[in-house]
């Protein structure tokens, strides 16, 4: 009996034993993983995900990295993340200057998404916003120069509108023009094309994740003539009426004095400085009345 | 009843049996793990797609989903919700678990046991023996953990360094150095510590275990009155903790293998020269 009781203590023991050291390993285990998991939400500024991405975060919590949007690309744009990459392991991303998106219509690789991680409701490619265009080197950039090139513009899926070419003048002729091109978050959908274009050994135009391309105005950041147009009329109080007008029997001091009006001492105040006609005066006759509504 | 570490597991059942017949199983295992990873294969080598994807998620012809439940239940975790086609992947490939086995899936279709099995061969023949064990609840540990970080993260985190889909992939996307995983689980295996991987941490094979706890196939111990205790099948087995109760259990006890740990590999069909065991669904007894 006693050695039954103690066998099954120790058989106990052992099972205890044994639990802790798997719960103990795995949470230490678990710790260092939730800290590279972290790590790893950042994504390289070359890497762009495929259409029907919004938001990172939420990719990372559908895709199951099944490749099937890989492989149903016709152009082989999008790759899988491999071991030794800084992109999550496994999910799809292209490099816009070696294979940039080719905007299909029918969006297949959106299609072949099992899981929604590409949004299923992204039916227009022009809808899609992979990334940002951005023109980062002006220096290098040749329209700057003053040559023409707008390769960037021609090779635009979303022509003229979201890239457009802005014409300066060239200060350094003095009589010629810049064709600068332009783009517009409005329409850019970040497929890269003119990034693989760009005739630079590396190019001047670039294709960003959105967040890193774009900056964000201050919510409570109203423009005027927006806000104007928006309610038709001008949404300040109009300015007073000019008085500075010497009302009648007001003159000026030139001395320093300003606005005097003969016959009263009280030269501070605004009827003084014939900022109020007199027949407008608040102000009553009675001193007392004064004292009590605080206008001394 | 001690093991003759010296002898060759399974020559027992080679010289009864025949070769052939004594690693039928294995054989067959074999051909199943590459000729699934050969059918993804086909598709980036030679140009019929008749599978696309991977193993965590496919598309046989263009038509019937296929998708990992272990992977599709991390997604859940993270607290999104999913589109048809992964949910209907998922459901089959778990009613097909449920049928054959949980851990099929570790024994017959995941390359990695190629790997673990090798390192395994290269313990037996060199009598590498070495102390350090882990715990085999270690792998439900790192499957809670892999849930619990993925509903913390809104992420599949466990995805993120998994080495079992990861490798699956880059054989079938290309290689990128996940062959270091490869190579480490082999020297894991191999000069560290006994089954590790496969038996003691891949939650992966927990999972499945999981499923394997109610799936319909089952080793049975059915002719174990036989047994001559040669241990072969201890030796051979990767979970030899789940033989015990079957066959050297008191006369009124099942002779059915009912751990979800056991991988239905068959090995010890193979390398038993008495024919004590088969594999028959979970109801006869």
């Amino acid at each position: 009996m006693n050695s039954v009781t103690n066998k099954s203590i120790q058989s106990r023991r052992r099972f205890l034993e044994n639990i802790s050291k798997a719960a103990g390993g795995a949470a230490l285990f678990g710790i260092g993983l939730g800290l590279y998991s972290q790590q790893s939400k950042s994504l390289p500024s070359t890497a762009i995900r495929p259409p029907g991405v919004d938001n990172e975060s939420d990719f990372l919590s559908a895709c199951v990295r099944c490749g099937l949007c890989v492989r149903d690309c016709p152009y082989d744009t999008l790759k899988l993340s491999r071991l030794g990459e800084h992109v999550a392991l496994g999910t799809p991303y292209f490099d816009a200057r070696s294979i940039p998106c080719e905007m299909c219509e029918d969006i297949p690789c959106v299609k072949a998404c099992p899981t929604g991680a590409l949004d299923p409701e992204l039916t227009n490619i022009d809808d899609a916003r992979m990334g940002l265009a951005v023109l980062i080197d002006q220096e290098a950039c040749i329209a700057f120069q003053g040559l023409r090139c707008e390769v960037c513009y021609n090779v635009c899926p979303v022509q003229n509108k979201a890239i457009s070419i802005n014409r300066q003048r060239n200060s350094r002729t003095g009589k010629h023009a810049l064709f600068i091109p332009v783009v517009h978050s409005s329409d850019c959908t970040g497929c890269g094309k003119c990034e693989h274009a760009c005739i630079l050994e590396e190019a001047a135009i670039k294709v960003l994740p959105t967040k890193l391309a774009k900056g964000e105005l201050g919510h409570h950041y109203r423009l005027g003539w927006k806000e104007k147009q928006k309610a038709g009329e001008s949404l300040v109080t109009p300015d007073l009426e000019h008085k500075y007008n010497l009302p009648q029997g007001t003159e000026y001091d030139y001395e320093g004095k300003g606005l005097i009006q003969p016959g009263s001492n009280n030269s501070g105040d605004h009827q003084s400085r014939g900022l109020v006609q007199p027949e407008e005066t608040p102000f009553n006759e009675s001193a007392l009345d004064r004292l009590n509504k605080g206008h001394l | 009843m001690v093991r003759n570490i010296d002898k060759v597991i399974g020559q027992d059942a080679v010289v009864k049996k025949g070769w052939l017949v004594a690693h039928k199983w294995l054989l067959l295992r074999r051909l199943s793990q590459l000729s699934i990873l050969g059918l993804f294969l086909t598709g980036p080598l030679f140009g019929y797609w008749l599978i696309k994807g991977n193993m965590t998620s496919s598309l046989i012809m263009d038509t019937v989903p296929l998708s990992d439940p272990f992977v599709f239940i991390q997604t859940l975790f993270t607290g999104y919700l999913p589109e048809i086609a992964i949910v209907t992947g998922a459901v089959i490939v778990t009613l097909f678990y449920l049928t054959v086995g949980g851990r099929v899936y570790c024994s017959w279709v995941c390359p990695i046991n190629i790997v673990t099995d090798a390192a395994d061969w290269l313990r037996r023949i060199l009598k590498i023996r070495t102390s350090l064990s882990f715990s085999r609840m270690g792998r439900y540990g790192l499957l809670v953990i892999s849930m619990v970080l993925s509903s913390i993260t809104g992420m599949l985190v466990w995805e993120l360094v998994n080495p079992v889909t990861m490798i699956q992939r880059e054989l079938v996307f290309g290689m990128g150095l996940s062959w270091l995983f490869i190579v480490g689980i082999f020297i894991l295996d191999a000069f560290v510590s006994r089954r590790a991987w496969c038996g003691h941490l891949c939650p992966m094979g927990a999972f499945y275990s999981l499923i394997g706890q109610a799936s319909l196939l089952k080793v049975n111990a059915i002719n174990r009155a036989s047994c001559n205790d040669c241990m072969d099948c201890f030796a051979v087995c990767p979970e030899p903790q789940v033989i015990k109760p079957a066959l050297k259990g008191h006369a009124k006890s099942s002779p059915v293998i009912y751990s979800g740990n056991c991988t239905n590999c068959a090995r010890c069909i193979d390398v038993c020269a008495e024919n004590v065991f088969t594999i028959k669904h979970r109801f006869i007894n």
